[in-house]
């Protein structure tokens, strides 16, 4: 690991105060400091920011506020979003490890990167990692990245579960920085690859996620559902969130937000739009899901990611229905 | 940079290189190797120990970051020459056999027990569920065991729990 | 009995290599080749060298004085070669881990790179037949005429299947802590599943006395065979601490362990099968195609349990490798029987299927009276009942043998059967019992990686002397000791139990004290078949919606002789079948082929079971009396539990959904792959 400068941060002011060129937040490290000890990650500043005081759960009339050092785990506990967002404590609960959990933050779990071998091995290229060196996963091992949005300089998927259900909850993320604040909604946090895949979001240099912020919860039942081929402690070779809202058989309402599939949280717009004013029947699920997944583009290890996303949305939806 | 930080009850001062996380601290510094090392990326669970009595990966803290911490590991669980119920359990139903990943597993159950919510196997996670095996086999999902020891760990941790 | 280090394990007080607290003790990290073929063309460690706290730097550019001996995986910087992606090419030591590790970061290293070839083919050109396979097999065996019995036969079968790279990943990293004293002798701390061993390979690479070498491996964490053979951080730690002049210690990384310390070859299987209406075989053909290095050869045992499993008048195994740009592939528990009963067991279940006959019943009807390979005698085989006794347990016969008709919701379910076996056969030990103030000490070389062979070996000291457990100590792990083989074939407490026994009985004689070498005695065994044998059932759960499959039972009944301590040994057991559990759904590296070396290295891309995978996993066993094997009686148990797991549950995926999947591991891209 490279030697860098530790800073702690007493305010989120004065965390973008000490935000040097070359730093980074660090958060509860259960990315960065394994990314920094595989030389991923070379800050020369770290500015810890696990200790600002961003680590509440508040209810603000019908929505809810997160802070961003909020551990998962805790936010999974959190009756307020047991009761109300049960599919965002279950997207927290599906994640990693009971000891992860209880490290990592809001904020780092949106800002985690992809887990892409060649992205993670500093002996082979990856454009994401250092752009303009190629992408050998188009041609290597890509089992577990993404059949939607991808480039051709970059097919990496973001591996988060949390991301994925507060994407179809329409949260916003709020961001301080140098050029003040902004708030982003979801899932407009993460950006696609196109030709600058060493970009994960939309934030600049210097921006602090300070918090999350949830709507009203959408009317409707709704789930979180991930697929991996060991039982617990894996990453999703897919996931969906899901809403659904039906009125006298007929669609009122819709979210879809597929995970593991693409370099973002992907929200399954196409299906909803062509879900919504529909009946709510199998044939009109599939009809959805076909929709949505004809922009799929499939390489040959991961080309099973297509119909497991169609089955996915398909019985995710019935089971919403029934 | 200076840290002042707890361990086992004992508080230690020590100068510490910011590369060092606190497991390296623990076990090169502090002559504490019971946390042991086993993939230090947070992805085996056997430098499982409680940060502020909660459960987490020491490969993953840099130990600059646990300046005022309290940190317990495996060495401070007993009780002076009485074994904590989780040790003796352990020993008893056989459930390990390397050993490897044992402090871990131990410091891990230990925080498990103090975790009352849900988990991924619960079906309303409204209630907080019994710790049925089926709870106890996802809770501990995050230590492996090469060995295969699970089915003796999951009767040991079953007859410790509430 | 508990296992007696079972409190200094539960306490944090046991001793693992890298743990041994030394004064001054400095710290080594290896740098890895990038390329996967080609020649070192410089390394400039000039950077590194004006680091903090860096001691040294070792490379091919100054070699390291090794003995002329120094072969293969061990000869350290003695040649500009490279021989695969991975291998070291140099080593920073520094006065701190995180200086080691920064330093080894800053050392630059330019090749010349040549085409590498990494891809194990069954048509690659480079394909040969070795001499032997691991460890002294005939390559190829064959009698009877196999195209007449496959064309004589009712119904045959025709599959291949393949294994993955395989890589053993015990907890612990291997890791080695290396003193010099003043007269030049060498004291090393190693992950070694042997100490003996390891010593007598440390010194003949190094080019010392064996008296000058001492191996220390008092706890070891997990091996499963990959720390049977020296790997190469023990000699980096001995070359590291002569160059600076301190103690070195080196614990690999996780990721640096897939590349240097062995891995299970992928395997491609042909296997032939025919068999007539009365459900006897009329031939068996197996064939294996595997890789090795360019450095050594190592050629896994294969096809070698299909000689010993059924009787059939026609019989042919054989082993074919190549040797590519990889690392060396090694020992990963039970080499041979596991992979190849894997296939070979998968091949009976077609067979069976194809032939419409129960597979239990297909197993029983075609149980040889002696070994089908060899003609002789087993020393006792009761395969039969471990499928009687398992089919009782297991519900086998509720069990409707039509494929893909039991759902339950999303979940398709199926329960499959296997045959296990494994080798029981034992080794030279020496053993001292010594007398102390009424206490008994036993002292022998063995090694406990889990196994639990302290505990084992004290009750079998315990019972060759008719005193209580509590009255015996056993000292192991430390070359010092006498002398002993590795922890490794399932040989362990049948070679030192049986040393420490006859040192018992000369202690009685004596009073006080009691050696004993058994060189003799196993050379005197009677040429028979000595073999574990056993039978796995499995249950699981396919989801046709997402193509998971879980395991909701696996129950093994084994039959190995006398058990010599029943809580050990379903451990052993249980461990090996929760090894192969992982094996059939989940466990694969995979090869660069664009750059060479490995993809996956590490345990959250490498996934070994879980917690949460195993909900059901039972071990039970027959008694078996066999006077041939030793004092104890006893079979070993290390290795068996893996052997028929993978082919067990792949079968019960196929009755589960109606469709075969050939190449493990069993993963959802593949079952979505089907159509049920």
């Amino acid at each position: 690991m490279k030697t860098f400068e530790y800073a702690r941060a007493e305010s989120p002011a004065d965390a973008v105060r000490k935000f040097a060129p070359g730093a980074m937040y660090l958060g509860g490290g259960t990315n960065l400091v394994d990314l920094m000890r595989l030389g991923v990650a070379r800050p020369d500043h770290l500015v810890d920011v696990s200790r600002l005081p961003l680590d509440a759960v508040e209810e603000a009339g019908d929505r809810v506020r997160i802070g961003a050092a909020v551990r998962n785990s805790d936010l999974a506990a959190h009756p307020l979003i047991r009761s109300r967002y049960p599919m965002l404590a279950r997207a927290l609960l599906a994640g990693a490890s009971g000891q992860v959990r209880n490290m990592a933050t809001v904020a780092g779990n949106l800002l985690q990167r992809t887990r892409c071998a060649y992205f993670q091995d500093v002996t082979r290229p990856c454009n994401k990692r250092e752009p303009g060196s190629g992408c050998p996963a188009i041609e290597g091992d890509h089992t577990n990245l993404a059949i939607l949005g991808a480039s051709h300089a970059c097919v990496a998927t973001h591996p988060s579960d949390m991301a994925v259900a507060l994407a179809a909850l329409d949260a916003e993320v709020h961001v301080t920085g140098p050029g003040g604040d902004k708030i982003i909604p979801m899932p407009g946090l993460h950006r696609l690859p196109g030709d600058a895949p060493e970009r994960d979001t939309v934030l600049d240099p210097g921006d602090l996620i300070t918090g999350v912020e949830l709507p009203a919860p959408p009317p409707g039942a709704s789930l979180y559902r991930k697929v991996r081929e060991r039982a617990s402690f894996a990453f999703a070779l897919a996931s969906i969130a899901a809403v659904l809202d039906v009125r006298d058989g007929t669609v009122a309402g819709c979210r879809i937000a597929l995970g593991s599939l693409a370099h973002a949280p992907w929200r399954a717009e196409r299906a909803e739009q062509v879900l919504v004013g529909g009946p709510a029947t199998g044939e009109a699920f599939l009809t959805a899901a076909e929709a949505e997944l004809e922009q799929a583009r499939a390489l040959p290890r991961n080309a099973f990611k297509v119909p497991l996303a169609r089955n996915l949305i398909v019985r995710a939806l019935e089971e919403l229905a029934s | 940079m200076d840290i002042t930080l707890k361990v086992n009850g004992v508080s230690r001062t020590v100068a510490v290189d910011p590369r060092t996380s606190l497991l390296d601290l623990l076990r090169e510094r502090l002559g504490l190797i019971g946390a042991k090392k086993g993939c230090d990326h947070g992805q085996c669970g056997a430098c499982t120990v409680l940060i502020d009595g909660r459960r987490a990966n020491a490969c993953l803290a840099l130990a600059v970051a646990m300046d005022g911490r309290e940190i317990t590991t495996v060495e401070g669980l007993a009780q002076g020459d009485d074994l904590h119920p989780l040790q003796a359990a352990f020993i008893e139903h056989d459930a390990f056999q390397c050993g490897y990943c044992t402090p871990g597993q131990l410091c891990s159950a230990a925080g498990m027990l103090g975790e009352p919510g849900p988990s991924a196997v619960t079906g309303d996670i409204l209630v907080d569920p019994d710790l049925t095996p089926e709870e106890i086999r996802e809770r501990m999902s995050g230590n492996l065991c090469r060995c295969g020891a699970y089915v003796n760990i999951v009767s040991a941790i079953a007859e410790v729990a509430p | 009995m508990n296992r007696v280090e079972g409190r200094v394990k539960v306490t944090g007080l046991a001793t693992y290599a890298a743990e041994y607290p030394v004064e001054g003790v400095t710290y080594a990290y290896p740098v890895q080749s990038r390329v996967a073929k080609g020649r070192v063309r410089r390394v400039d460690a000039s950077a590194a060298l004006a680091m903090p706290g860096v001691l040294a730097v070792l490379s091919c550019e100054d070699p390291p004085r090794l003995a002329t001996e120094a072969e293969g995986e061990l000869a350290l910087f003695q040649s500009r070669d490279v021989a695969y992606r991975g291998q070291l090419v140099a080593a920073a030591v520094a006065d701190t881990y995180e200086n080691a590790r920064a330093a080894a970061d800053a050392i630059v290293v330019e090749y010349d790179q040549d085409v590498h070839d990494v891809s194990l083919r069954a048509d690659h050109p480079g394909l040969y037949r070795p001499e032997v396979v691991n460890p002294a097999f005939p390559s190829d065996t064959e009698k009877g005429d196999i195209e007449a019995g496959l064309d004589a036969a009712e119904t045959t079968v025709d599959v291949t299947y393949t294994t993955p790279v395989l890589h053993n990943n015990p907890m612990e990293p291997h890791a080695a802590l290396a003193l010099w004293d003043e007269e030049g002798r060498l004291l090393v701390y190693d992950t070694a599943q042997g100490t003996s061993s390891s010593r007598d390979m440390i010194a003949s690479t190094l080019g010392l006395p064996k008296e000058h070498v001492r191996v220390v491996s008092r706890h070891v964490g997990g091996g499963f065979g990959s720390k049977g053979t020296t790997r190469p951080q023990a000699v980096l730690a001995a070359l590291a601490a002569r160059a600076a002049g301190r103690p070195v210690k080196i614990a690999l990384t996780r990721q640096q362990m897939f590349d240097v310390t062995g891995y299970r070859t992928p395997t491609i299987q042909r296997l032939r099968l025919g068999v007539d209406s009365d459900g006897r075989l009329t031939a068996l053909d197996h064939t294996a195609y595997e890789q090795s290095s360019t450095l050594e050869e190592f050629a896994e045992q294969t096809a070698v349990p299909a000689r010993v499993m059924y009787a059939t008048p026609a019989l042919r195994t054989a082993h074919r490798l190549v040797r590519l740009d990889v690392a060396t592939p090694s020992w990963m528990r039970a080499p041979g029987e596991c992979p190849g009963m894997y296939a070979l067991e998968s091949a009976m279940d077609e067979l069976a299927f194809a032939a419409g006959i129960d597979p239990i019943e297909l197993r029983v009807r075609n149980e040889p009276e002696t070994a089908p390979d060899s003609g002789l005698p087993f020393s006792s085989r009761n395969l039969v009942a471990c499928l009687r006794e398992g089919a009782r347990r297991f519900g086998w016969d509720r069990r409707d043998p039509a494929p893909g008709i039991v759902r339950e919701g999303e979940w398709m379910v199926g329960t499959g059967v296997a045959a296990s076996t494994y080798p029981a056969v034992r080794r030279p030990s020496r053993a001292r019992v010594t007398m102390r103030e009424g206490d008994f000490l036993v002292q022998v070389a063995a090694a406990d990686i889990g196994t639990g062979s302290r505990t084992a070996l004290t009750a079998i000291a315990a019972g060759a002397l008719g005193v209580a457990p509590d009255r015996v100590h056993v000292e192991l792990g430390d070359s010092d000791l006498p002398e002993a083989p590795v922890a490794g074939g399932s040989m362990g407490t049948a070679s030192w139990g049986s040393a420490v026994v006859r040192a018992c009985e000369a202690l009685k004689v004596n009073g006080t004290e009691g050696v004993a070498d058994t060189t003799d005695e196993v050379k005197q065994d009677a040429r028979l078949a000595r073999h574990a044998f056993g039978a796995q059932f499995a249950e699981v759960r396919v989801n046709a919606v997402t193509g998971e499959v879980r395991l909701s039972r696996l129950l093994g009944v084994f039959a190995a002789g006398r058990i010599v301590d029943p809580v050990l040994a379903r451990s052993q057991f249980i461990g090996g079948m929760t090894m192969g559990a992982g094996m059939a759904l989940m466990e694969e590296t995979l090869t660069d082929e664009e750059f060479g070396g490995f993809l996956r290295r590490d345990l959250a891309q490498y996934h070994v079971p879980a917690c949460a995978d195993l909900p059901d996993v039972e071990a039970v066993w027959l008694d078996e009396d066999d006077g041939e094997l030793n004092p104890m009686g006893s079979k070993g148990i290390g290795e068996i539990g893996i052997v028929g797991t993978a082919a067990a549950i792949g079968n019960a995926v196929h009755h589960a959904t109606g469709h075969r999947v050939r190449d493990l591991p069993i993963t959802p891209p593949k079952i979505l792959a089907l159509r049920f």
